[in-house]
């Protein structure tokens, strides 16, 4: 009964962004004309504890909320989500429609089991490797933009939206706009800004770690 | 802070401009409680709760609201904002979950004192074991406190029901609170397209001397609050009274129905009603119906959508009439309990038609896919 939309789920840890991450697509994906809902979902908050969010992408009305159970692609923020099943859903790839896309944030493939391997192969699955924390590092200076890494991985892979759009929504999200921060995301939000001193700069940097996630993503190959 | 202009509440509802924005349920409420023209605002934002009260504390600081404190429980905001509706100010607070339970004895003594508050609740699942993922289970608790009850479906409801509740409330011929509820996570979090009315438009002030009770000021002091109920003697007259009271409150309730009506569109809305299978829904239940009844047609099985806005007045008439058509009525439900299927079994006239879920809790997304199911088994 889908596919005609876009489901994302972003998997990761308190702290990386997630919840930013989806904010940030999904205004860019309205400024570019879509229609899309955000939803983070996650516990009391805390660091490093399971974090989700799920953006929906179409052209047409979306009704459907809460959890995306049957996403089209899933983002990885962190292996721990995988080897530590911290994770809403379990496994990882749950719900995964048939030629769905994976792109997980590791420096190298995780060792999978054989018999994920045979499912994933089963579901025609794409599976993509990026190391977005080392991108974000060496291209945007903080392992803050881990989040802005995988959007750039993510529009490598697929392009929902254009790199301006994301720049518009980072603009957005960091220039003061309106928007909602819990306490904890407020003060990780003032890190980076003295991190980046300007706005201007912040942008700037972030789409540096936008264009180079792009081509540090390497697809996993891994038998037909 | 905007000037805002006074206008008639039809013209903010119904004819401004609107701007659409892409905002949270939270920042919706926020957005409601800019135009309402709210004296004073009492909050215990704490988790399980949603970012609208701190969201309200910040139009506080840009001079919207002319006071706003934090109570040191939900019992003691909820105590706090009964004394303020006494003092004939229109306020405003919001809770869920726990904090719904924690000040519960506070929602039938609002009903009882008329005071037309408006409380969003913003529900949460209720221990236990421990959760604080969406949930409607307060709900079936709140069905009985005498209280009116909207059910909002997504932010763009619950911005229009927060500043029609505040219309609805303060009728003469209503005059007892009304809860806002939307479904925790799956509104409050969630960031959609809402259309909003112009920022430099408000609502025209409350005045508690259209209120049906005496208004507590220098004539009326505080103490008389206290002093003169009957429920303060024990004799036939303080039972009489007190069991007249609780009617009055309900015949209130059943005086709602045609504000209800003008300002909310109607109790329920409908799509394809002539069905012989309906999908009956209130909040984000009504969002998954959404989905599985449009797959479901695409498949050419004949269903229709319910959504129930009000279930308190319930649109007990209107909801006997759609089942003695149909041959099913499906009811998925966010809680455990099914209070919803309770409800529409007890003014249906075949209770077999009315099918007892699905229902997820506990924090759990209800696939549209299990909705389909349903619908599919009654074609089977």
């Amino acid at each position: 009964m889908r596919n005609s939309k876009t489901f994302i789920r972003m998997s990761g840890l308190g702290g990386q962004g997630v919840v930013t991450a989806a904010h940030i697509l999904g205004v860019a994906a309205v400024k570019s004309g879509l229609k899309c809902t955000v939803n983070p979902f996650f516990g009391a908050e805390k660091r490093l504890a399971p974090t989700e969010s799920y953006v929906r992408i179409a052209a047409e009305d979306i009704w459907e909320r809460g959890e995306v159970l049957f996403p089209n692609i899933i983002l990885i923020f962190h292996p721990h989500v995988i080897t530590l099943g911290k994770c809403y859903t379990m496994p990882f790839f749950a719900g995964l429609q048939q030629g769905g896309k994976i792109i997980i944030n590791a420096d190298r493939p995780l060792d999978l089991r054989e018999e994920e391997l045979a499912r994933l192969r089963g579901l025609d699955a794409e599976v993509y490797y990026v190391p977005a924390t080392q991108v974000a590092v060496e291209a945007g200076g903080t392992a803050l933009s881990t989040n802005i890494a995988i959007l750039g991985a993510l529009l490598a892979v697929e392009e929902l939206v254009s790199q301006e759009a994301i720049r518009d929504a980072i603009a957005e999200r960091f220039g003061g706009g309106k928007f909602v921060a819990s306490g904890t995301t407020a003060v990780l939000d003032d890190v980076l800004k003295s991190k980046f001193d300007r706005l201007a700069q912040l942008i700037e940097k972030n789409m540096a770690v936008v264009a180079a996630a792009g081509g540090s993503v390497s697809q996993y190959h891994f038998g037909v | 802070m905007t000037t805002q202009q006074v206008v008639a509440p039809e013209y903010l509802f119904f004819e401004a401009e609107r701007e659409r924005q892409f905002m949270t349920g939270s920042e919706a409420v926020a957005e409601a409680v800019k135009r309402a023209n709210i004296d004073m605002a009492i909050s215990y934002p704490i988790t399980p709760q949603s970012e609208s009260m701190h969201l309200v504390g910040d139009l506080y600081a840009k001079g919207y609201l002319k006071e706003y404190f934090r109570g040191e429980s939900e019992f003691a905001v909820m105590a706090a904002v009964a004394g303020a509706a006494m003092g004939g100010v229109r306020v405003f607070t919001a809770t869920g979950g726990p904090g719904t339970l924690r000040a519960f004895e506070m929602f039938p003594t609002w009903a009882g004192a008329r005071l037309p508050i408006v409380c969003a609740f913003l529900t949460r699942a209720v221990n236990a074991p421990l959760s604080i993922q969406p949930d409607t289970l307060e709900m079936a608790f709140m069905l009985d406190t005498g209280i009116l009850m909207f059910h909002a479906e997504n932010a763009q409801d619950l911005y229009d029901m927060v500043l029609k509740a505040f219309v609805v409330a303060e009728q003469t011929d209503v005059h007892i609170p009304v809860g806002v509820f939307a479904d925790g996570f799956f509104v409050t979090h969630t960031r959609e397209q809402v259309a909003v009315a112009p920022a430099d438009l408000k609502l025209p002030p409350y005045n508690p001397y259209y209120a049906p009770v005496p208004v507590m000021d220098m004539e009326n002091v505080p103490v008389r609050q206290m002093r003169d109920p009957f429920v303060m003697k024990s004799n036939f007259i303080s039972y009489a009274a007190h069991a007249s009271w609780q009617q009055e409150i309900l015949a209130a309730q059943e005086r709602a129905r045609k504000h209800v009506r003008r300002y909310l569109g109607d109790l329920l809305d409908t799509e394809h009603a002539e069905a012989p299978v309906l999908v009956m829904a209130a909040g984000t239940a009504v969002s998954q119906s959404r989905e599985a009844v449009a797959a479901a047609r695409r498949e050419g099985l004949e269903v229709g959508l319910v959504k129930l806005k009000s279930l308190r007045p319930f649109p007990r008439e209107e909801v006997r009439v759609l089942a003695r058509q149909a041959r099913a009525l499906i009811v998925p439900e966010f809680n455990r309990v099914g209070w919803l299927s309770r409800e529409i079994k007890s003014v249906v006239e075949d209770t077999t038609k009315v099918i007892d879920g699905p229902r997820v809790f506990g924090g759990m997304t209800m696939p549209p896919e299990l909705i389909l199911a349903q619908i599919r088994r009654c074609y089977a």
